[in-house]
């Protein structure tokens, strides 16, 4: 483990007049006052402050590049949803309603799903960890069970013989593709035969059909490289599977991990710029698979799990303006009443964030505060920022991916979140939350209840 | 004036802002760049810019002797060294 800043390359810029420079750190960017045509203060004034907005044209728009730049360059294609990166019920049924299966990673998510009118036999089951009652339903339920380790292959078994069933499976490997560490506590590793043991295994104990393989190398991943490398390998080993055990993959599962519009932390580069395209990605994965072993009517299904590249785009956080202080170093802090318990990415990324109406004023160095009583309540180090006053919107923009489900209720309660259809109309898809929502679980023994 | 002291008298904060009190001109910096007017400050020895970076940053395939060539062709281009400084 480095603690050392990844290297980039150096970047000297020249402050023109008008705007200070042209990297997306320092630009002061235009206030953002609509969102799809409504404006940002309607919706606070109707929803309340803080308070979440999805884009359902975006949601819609995103899915559809991504199976467009696929769809032009594989025969076939399926997108398992990855719950964990946005759950809501109405996010993750425009992403059905636009073909996709569900891709989940615990009972919770699964049950979620089914809820939803998931078809269980359209579900993808990831995952280091299915207890067995859960994998159990998953399995006589005719899910894709994922597995994940010779433990779980074990108890697949054991499964499949108590109930009399023969299971179709899919198995997840690791492996090592350029520029990205192995994440290789999840899966099978391809290098050191560990997946080719899994599958020798699987096929010996005659309990279940090897129907697929998967791979999810990582998240955020700028470079396509590693997806060519990682297709090349799993193809390699589909090969290999087929000459040595006469296996017929019907899907290959690339997993997740396309970046977003974000920026990451330590990347200089804004996102707008530094982001792969999906047609970058595509042409990776499928100059990878190209080198499977089938006749082309015979090729497997690839599978994505797209998430964050997806989602991310098409969410907003509202915030509003309590408190504009000095800092003693000089520095403007602003106060807002968003914290990083709704805003888990702030962890992650140089979020941008616009004023949400027409500001006058010389832009000067911000960092902008949560309203929570932490130090770690910063939301953003410093970036130019015009003069805000006291109740004046921001927007924070991109942050549709893994905040509505890692969020906290530390506190505070958790705002509303809206959802903007495309003809305009918005409605809520989840309510703030209350003082019954939260103490609702708790219980009072009874040597503290009043009499 | 040589051109180290010129490097030397140019205002350059922790943030990568930069200053140039001969034109008046301000620059924004990335911390590689920042590392690298600051080992210039020191000397203009190649070898010893490249352990710097070496030493400071995670550095994976990056090609620096080609970076670190660019960036001192900017710093001619942007007037913050003479045409003829090099680097020994
Ligand atoms: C197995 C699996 N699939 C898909 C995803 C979604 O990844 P992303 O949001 O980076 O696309 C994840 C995220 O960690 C994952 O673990």
């Amino acid at each position: 483990m480095t603690t050392k800043p990844l290297y980039e390359r150096p970047v000297l810029v020249r402050h023109q007049l008008g705007h200070m420079n042209k990297m997306g750190a320092m630009q002061v960017n235009r206030p953002l006052t609509h969102i799809d045509g409504v404006p940002v203060e309607e919706l606070l004034a109707r929803y309340g402050s803080p308070l979440f907005v999805f884009s359902e044209r975006t949601l819609r728009e995103r899915h559809q590049e991504l199976t467009s730049a696929f769809s032009r360059r594989w025969p076939k294609l399926r997108v398992g949803w990855s719950y964990k990166t946005n759950y809501l019920g109405a996010i993750a049924r425009i992403f059905h309603s636009e073909g996709s299966w569900a891709e989940v990673v615990s009972g919770f998510e699964y049950e979620k799903a089914v809820a939803l009118g998931v078809p269980p036999d359209h579900i993808h089951f990831n995952g280091p960890y299915k207890p067995e009652p859960v994998l159990e339903r998953a399995l006589v339920d005719e899910a894709m069970v994922h597995i994940d380790h010779f433990d779980e292959l074990a108890l697949v078994e054991k499964i499949a013989k108590r109930r009399g069933i023969r299971p179709k499976v899919a198995i997840r490997v690791n492996l090592v593709a350029e520029g990205i560490p192995a994440w290789s506590r999840f899966g099978f590793s391809l290098e050191n035969g560990q997946a080719r043991d899994a599958v020798a295994r699987l096929v010996a104990g005659d309990a279940m059909d090897l129907v697929g393989l998967h791979c999810h190398v990582g998240t955020f991943i700028l470079e396509p490289q590693a997806y060519r490398d990682a297709a090349t390998k799993l193809a390699g080993f589909a090969n290999e599977l087929r000459s040595r055990f006469g296996i017929a993959l019907s899907f290959i599962d690339l997993g997740g991990g396309f970046a977003s519009h974000n920026t990451l932390r330590a990347q200089y580069l804004p996102g707008g710029v530094a982001t792969p395209s999906f047609e970058r990605y595509a042409d990776a994965i499928c100059d990878g698979l190209a080198t499977l072993d089938v006749r082309p009517q015979e090729r497997p299904t690839l599978v994505l799990e797209t998430g964050r590249a997806l989602v991310d785009d098409a969410g907003y956080l509202l915030s509003s303006v309590v408190a504009n202080k000095r800092l003693a170093d000089g520095r403007r802090g602003m106060v807002i009443d968003a914290g990083v318990n709704l805003l888990f990415t702030s962890f992650w990324y140089k979020h941008e964030l616009l004023p949400g109406v027409e500001t006058r004023g010389m832009p000067e160095p911000t960092v902008v505060y949560g309203p929570l009583c932490m130090s770690i309540d910063e939301l953003r180090d410093t970036m130019l920022f015009p003069p805000m006053k006291v109740g004046d919107p921001v927007v924070f923009k991109n942050v549709g991916a893994y905040n509505v489900t890692q969020w906290m209720q530390f506190i505070t309660y958790r705002p509303a979140v809206v959802l903007i259809g495309r003809d305009g109309r918005h409605a809520l898809i989840r309510r703030a939350e209350q003082l019954a929502d939260v103490i609702g679980p708790e219980e009072m023994p009874p040597w503290l209840e009043k009499h | 004036m040589n051109d180290i002291d010129r490097l030397r008298d140019l205002a350059l904060s922790e943030t990568g802002f930069l200053f140039d009190p001969y034109s008046g001109a301000t620059f924004s910096l990335n911390p590689t760049a920042v590392t690298i007017l600051r080992a210039l400050r020191g000397s203009a020895d190649r070898v010893a810019v490249l352990e710097t970076l070496k030493r400071e940053f995670d550095v994976q395939s990056a090609d620096l002797e080609h970076d670190l060539d660019e960036f001192i062709a900017l710093l001619r281009r942007e007037g913050l060294v003479s045409r003829e400084f090099g680097l020994s």
